[in-house]
């Protein structure tokens, strides 16, 4: 029997799962990144946004791992996925899993992520698919108030004292290197923006880049040049930074299995 | 056997677990209640993806209905339409400010397109409506910071009375 997939055809159930799997697996991952921050920030005010932004993106990882999950078969739950996968199973973007650094760098990373994440969520509340819709729905609403908070502090830092400057721009260009793999075309996404359930990364990249550069030099700083560097953290390929972060989040779960409390 | 009403009724005493003054309906987390033969069937929606007040809603959902006797209780969570505080009633704005968080302002919210490059825009601009002061009614105030106690706040300061206070978000 053959197949054929026209524009109006619902997606592929597996292809949703392995979209929602690489967006969940990129929330989930930087919150844990944020999580870092707590009691550590420079003020308690930031210690208190970083981690509502880390809740946030945690409430997104929950809904788009329980959709991937519920799509596979046989179904596997948001706990399987979060803590019963090993570092190749894993799916985020290399730019989620880089070492927070300072907060120069912390609030770089943040901002080129949420700042891609707003046309994301609003381009992907469009789909075909109505889980994938209803997820984004909620989660563009949080990432205008994340890329707010990260823009206030980015112009804060580049365009405050030439300490501040230096870190801000030192770590824009460390993060920097692996913008270009949340635009990297792959198949399952290609398959999908061909059955209108998720926006086309070629189409958010001039946005992004539009709106980067205009807070770039608000904030005096300079864009970086464009480095090609390896990627494949869709394909479960992943950076040194990754496994010791892995090991933190999963220990507890895999050392009282089932616990809850 | 319970009626919709008396279900309506019960669900008046489940209030939010961080912001004890309203009740879920108040708030616009209940969506629907509807009886289907036996059981009455519950549709709530979050608030904010990780609103962690969720489980205990639920769960005082159940206790509440089972109360006032119904014989099973289903409650279902749904992500669409996304909750806005634009589904917050007059009423619940009043408790909010006497309670001494500032309401939201209304704006935007629902399910309009605004595009980055006017997310970005309009953050300092600050082109909407002047928060008032809870405690002493005086428009001059300020933001201290975009996120506040909860998910669902922002802290401010009045400077008139040099008091802080919470702003419930637009959302
Ligand atoms: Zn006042």
């Amino acid at each position: 029997m053959t197949r054929q997939t026209s524009r109006n055809e619902a997606p592929a159930g597996a292809d949703v799962a392995t979209y929602a799997l690489g967006l969940g697996d990129d929330v989930l991952v930087l919150a844990q990144r944020l999580s870092e921050w707590t009691a550590r920030a420079p003020q308690l005010e930031d210690d208190v946004a970083l981690l509502n932004i880390a809740l946030d993106l945690v409430g997104q990882a929950r809904n788009l791992l329980s959709l991937a999950g519920g799509r596979e078969n046989p179904g596997r739950t948001e706990d399987d996925l979060a803590f019963w996968r090993d570092e190749t199973e894993f799916r985020n973007a290399q730019i989620m899993e880089l070492d927070g650094g300072d907060f120069g760098r912390t609030i770089a990373r943040q901002f080129l992520v949420s700042a891609w994440h707003v046309p994301l969520w609003d381009g992907l509340r469009a789909s075909t698919d109505p889980d994938l819709a209803a997820i984004a729905g909620k989660a563009v609403k949080e990432a205008r108030y994340h890329v707010g908070y990260a823009r206030h502090w980015l112009v804060r830092l580049g365009d405050g004292t030439p300490e501040s400057r230096r870190r801000a721009q030192a770590g824009l260009e460390d993060v920097w290197p692996y913008v270009g793999e949340l635009f990297e075309p792959d198949p399952v996404t290609e398959r999908l923006v061909t059955a209108g359930a998720a926006p086309d990364p070629a189409v958010i990249e001039p946005v992004w880049r539009e709106a980067v550069e205009a807070v770039l030099a608000e904030a005096t700083l300079a864009v970086p040049p464009t480095v090609r560097r390896p990627t494949g953290g869709r394909r479960g390929v992943h950076t040194s930074a990754f496994g010791p972060l892995l090991a933190q989040m999963q220990h507890l779960h895999r050392s009282h299995p089932g616990a809850s409390w | 056997m319970i009626t919709r009403a008396g279900a309506l009724h019960a669900l008046e005493s489940v209030t939010d677990p961080e912001l004890p003054v309203l009740t879920i309906a108040d708030l616009g987390i209940l969506r629907d209640v509807r009886i289907d033969g036996d059981a009455v069937v519950v549709t709530i929606t979050p608030t904010y993806s990780g609103c962690p007040a969720m489980a205990e809603i639920r769960s005082d959902v159940v206790a509440a209905l089972t109360r006032a006797g119904a014989a099973a209780v289903t409650v279902d969570t749904a992500l669409a339409p996304a909750w806005t505080t634009d589904w917050m009633s007059q009423q619940a704005r009043d408790k909010l400010r006497a309670y001494g968080i500032s309401p939201p302002t209304a704006g935007p919210s629902g399910p309009v397109d605004i595009p980055l490059s006017a997310v970005l825009g309009s953050l300092g601009a600050r082109g909407r409506a002047a928060v008032g002061c809870p405690q002493c009614g005086s428009p001059d105030t300020e933001e201290l910071s975009r996120f506040g106690s909860t998910s669902c706040k922002s802290l401010w300061r009045c400077r008139s009375c040099r008091e802080p206070f919470d702003l419930f978000k637009d959302h």
